[in-house]
């Protein structure tokens, strides 16, 4: 995972509610077996209508996408954090995230950012008045900067951390082998074990 | 100090104390495994050179893109095939139990878990695949997790995790007769809406959902993450007792002598605390139904389409506006004046023996509406296996319904059981996202009785729309409900 500071790219306002991961990628899309190359799905029933805000030049190229309340929503499919990251976002603005799509962009080192709905909504006017306006997402100081405006940004201080070092969440719990093992000893004896495998008569 | 049911689990899993705002290192007792969020996981693994640490807490099925019919044939989509194989080949190389296409234990994950009894209470659960939260139902905390996390499940056998909050939801009262526990969670979304369980486990509670049987609590528990929650869990019971013991992977002899005293303790103390409550009241519920484009979309069956003026919020009155386009529909029709194509009887939210034997128990002795199409998947190949035993699927084809093979089908249409665009349905399904069951489809969320009724009228309806039929001609449904459920 890329280390990530701070990031400045177009803005997209993405005027929706509820935007699941079924809307961010629709299953057809989840038959591959690679983990990259999911661009082509990203919105897919969307981007049909040319109206859609990725159709339009001024926001074709955006990286960071602005959302309405509950994006995510849905199922865990990690290839919606996959699609939004190969199309090029590197962060999504939102002021209530699904805890799934969360945990998976945190994996993903695409930036989810929870704004106040106010923000997200001045955040929207301005990025509408002034198509192609760049935003400035920086983790650092947890602030994202649009024209003259600056809006503070909360996300979790552990994901930020992880963010900031680019460090593999697998590597970091491997460290603590030790302590695993000893959980594992003290396991109660009932707990389920799949092998063997057992058959009904 | 007092706890609430998921701070119990939670606490008897923690390996390791996240200090200084670093998460919980959290134990976890079983993977489940599909085809479609795997594939990655177990190349990452291949990558970095690591084995899968615990393969004795890990199972694979197939489900999402397997056919419902011709199982014994090639699949034909060469992408669903490429997956299905991929998942073979994972299984083999790294030494991953799999139930394949055509094995007598091949179902939805959430549905095989139970059945084999390695769902149990007080354990961990992981899948990715959200739905997981299905196996609460048990008082064991299961929850959906992305790729990633199945990547790091696979390797270290637990989760870096903040805890979650806890909200009680507790429901007072009786059910009314058809009403069922998918109109219970159906009123929750609606009551909570989509984002109001974000960061929660759901606590379901009170007399209603203890008379509810296992398979109920599945319903409520599997759609839990439908109101946004991380996990759904009841406390267990003699009900749950009753149904895990004797299943292939239960506990037997001293064993479940110890594991019965210790899921006794599994409870919410009387002085526990919740981060939120929720209070409903199963007397005053009625057949829901979904009109909308997501889970908290719904109202009661003898409601009308609500009109986007009806919503107070910019947001909700915006979505509302959308939905109703997307549905075609006008706002003031009487939701049962609503026609339907087709009726999709399946799903890991109602695709058990239970399901099957509700659905048939309506249909039987009636006529099919001439203008629906009716397909009944199985949640498992062993539940299709005993609803043919109890001459459920006799029922089915009297009727009309097509009898199929077991997986997913048209919860998702991964597979060719897919809605053609405008086509619209009543599914026991858990989700009415735009598109879901089919590019252009259009989705009502029912229980399995409502979808019955509504196979018969063609229009969105209840069992107790239909004219009554002589019950002496219906011995083999009544009968059913006698039986030990699979
Ligand atoms: S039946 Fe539907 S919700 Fe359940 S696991 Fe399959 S696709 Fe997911």
């Amino acid at each position: 995972m890329d280390k990530f500071s701070t990031h400045t790219g177009i803005g997209v306002p993405l005027r929706r509610s509820n935007v699941d991961t079924d809307q961010i990628i629709p299953a057809v899309y989840l038959k591959r077996v690679t983990k990259t190359g999911f661009d082509d799905g990203l919105f897919s029933a969307w981007r049909k209508d040319p109206e859609f805000v990725l159709n339009q030049d001024a926001y074709r190229s955006g990286s960071v996408l602005v959302a309405g309340p509950d994006f995510g929503t849905g199922s865990s499919r990690e290839h919606a954090v996959w699609a939004l990251r190969d199309y090029g976002f590197k962060a999504v603005l939102c002021s209530r995230f699904a805890d799934i799509f969360r945990g998976n962009a945190g994996n993903q080192g695409l930036v989810a950012a929870q704004l106040a709905q106010d923000d997200i909504e001045q955040l929207w006017k301005i990025l509408e008045e002034q198509p192609g306006t760049q935003v400035t997402v920086d983790l650092v100081s947890q602030q994202v900067h649009a024209g003259d405006a600056t809006f503070r940004f909360d996300i979790d201080e552990y994901t930020r951390w992880r963010l900031m070092e680019g460090l593999d969440d697998i590597g970091l719990t491997l460290r603590h082998l030790e302590d695993i093992e000893a959980f594992e000893a003290r396991r109660p004896a009932w707990m389920p074990k799949t092998l063997p495998a057992r058959i009904a008569d | 100090m007092a706890g609430t049911l998921a701070e119990k689990v939670w606490n008897d899993h923690v390996v390791r104390r996240g200090e200084n705002g670093e998460p919980d290192l959290l134990y976890i007792d079983l993977q489940l495994l599909h085809e479609v969020t795997s594939p990655q996981a177990f190349d990452g693994l291949r990558q970095e050179n690591r084995p899968l640490r615990r393969l004795d807490q890990t199972i694979a099925t197939e489900d999402h893109n397997t056919p419902t019919i011709d199982i014994d044939k090639p699949i034909a989509d060469i992408t669903s095939r490429t997956q299905i194989e991929t998942l073979r080949r994972n299984a083999e190389e790294f030494g991953v139990r799999i139930h394949s296409l055509g094995d007598v234990d091949q179902g939805i994950v959430h549905v095989v878990g139970p059945q084999l009894g390695l769902t149990m209470p007080g354990v961990t659960i992981v899948c990715g695949d959200s739905h997981t939260s299905t196996h609460g139902a048990f008082g064991a905390l299961a929850f959906g997790i992305g790729t990633s996390q199945v990547e790091h499940v696979m390797a270290t056998q637990t989760l870096s995790l903040k805890p979650f909050r806890t909200m009680a939801i507790t429901v007072n009262g009786t059910l009314k007769p058809g009403v069922t526990a998918k109109d219970i969670i159906l009123a929750v979304i609606a009551k909570i809406g989509t984002g109001g369980g974000q960061g929660y486990v759901l606590e379901y509670r009170g007399e209603a959902i203890r008379a509810l049987s296992m398979e109920g609590r599945m319903t409520i528990c599997n759609m839990s993450i439908e109101a946004g929650a991380r996990a759904g869990m009841i406390a267990p019971d003699e009900t749950t007792f009753e149904y895990v013991k004797g299943r292939p992977h239960a506990p037997t002899g001293e064993l479940w002598d110890e594991a019965v005293a210790y899921w006794k303790t599994l409870r919410s103390d009387d002085d526990a605390t919740f981060d939120a409550e929720v209070v409903i009241d199963a007397d005053e519920l009625e057949p829901f139904v979904t009109w909308g484009t997501n889970p908290g979309q719904g109202l009661p069956l003898s409601a009308d389409v609500p009109a986007p003026e009806d919503f107070t919020d910019d947001t909700s009155r915006a979505a509302a506006e959308r939905a109703l386009e997307y549905m075609d529909l006008v706002p003031g029709t009487p939701l049962k004046d609503i026609r339907v194509d087709t009726i999709f009887m399946g799903s890991c939210t109602n695709g058990r023996i239970e399901d099957l034997r509700a659905f048939a128990e309506v249909l039987q002795g009636r006529t099919k509406h001439p203008d629906v199409r009716v397909l009944v998947v199985p949640g498992s190949a062993r539940v299709r296996i005993q609803a043919e035993q109890e001459g459920l699927h006799e029922i089915f084809e009297a009727f009309g319904a097509e009898w199929r093979q077991a997986g997913c089908s048209m919860c998702l249409g991964m597979n060719p059981d897919q809605l053609k665009p405008g086509e619209r349905a009543a599914s026991t399904s858990n989700r009415n996202f735009e598109g879901r069951q089919g590019k252009g489809g259009r989705t009502h969320l029912v229980s399995p009785i409502v979808a019955a009724a509504t196979a018969v009228r063609g229009t969105l309806s209840s069992p107790l729309d239909l004219d009554p039929i002589d019950v002496d001609s219906r011995p083999a449904a009544a009968a059913a409900g006698e039986q030990k459920t699979a």
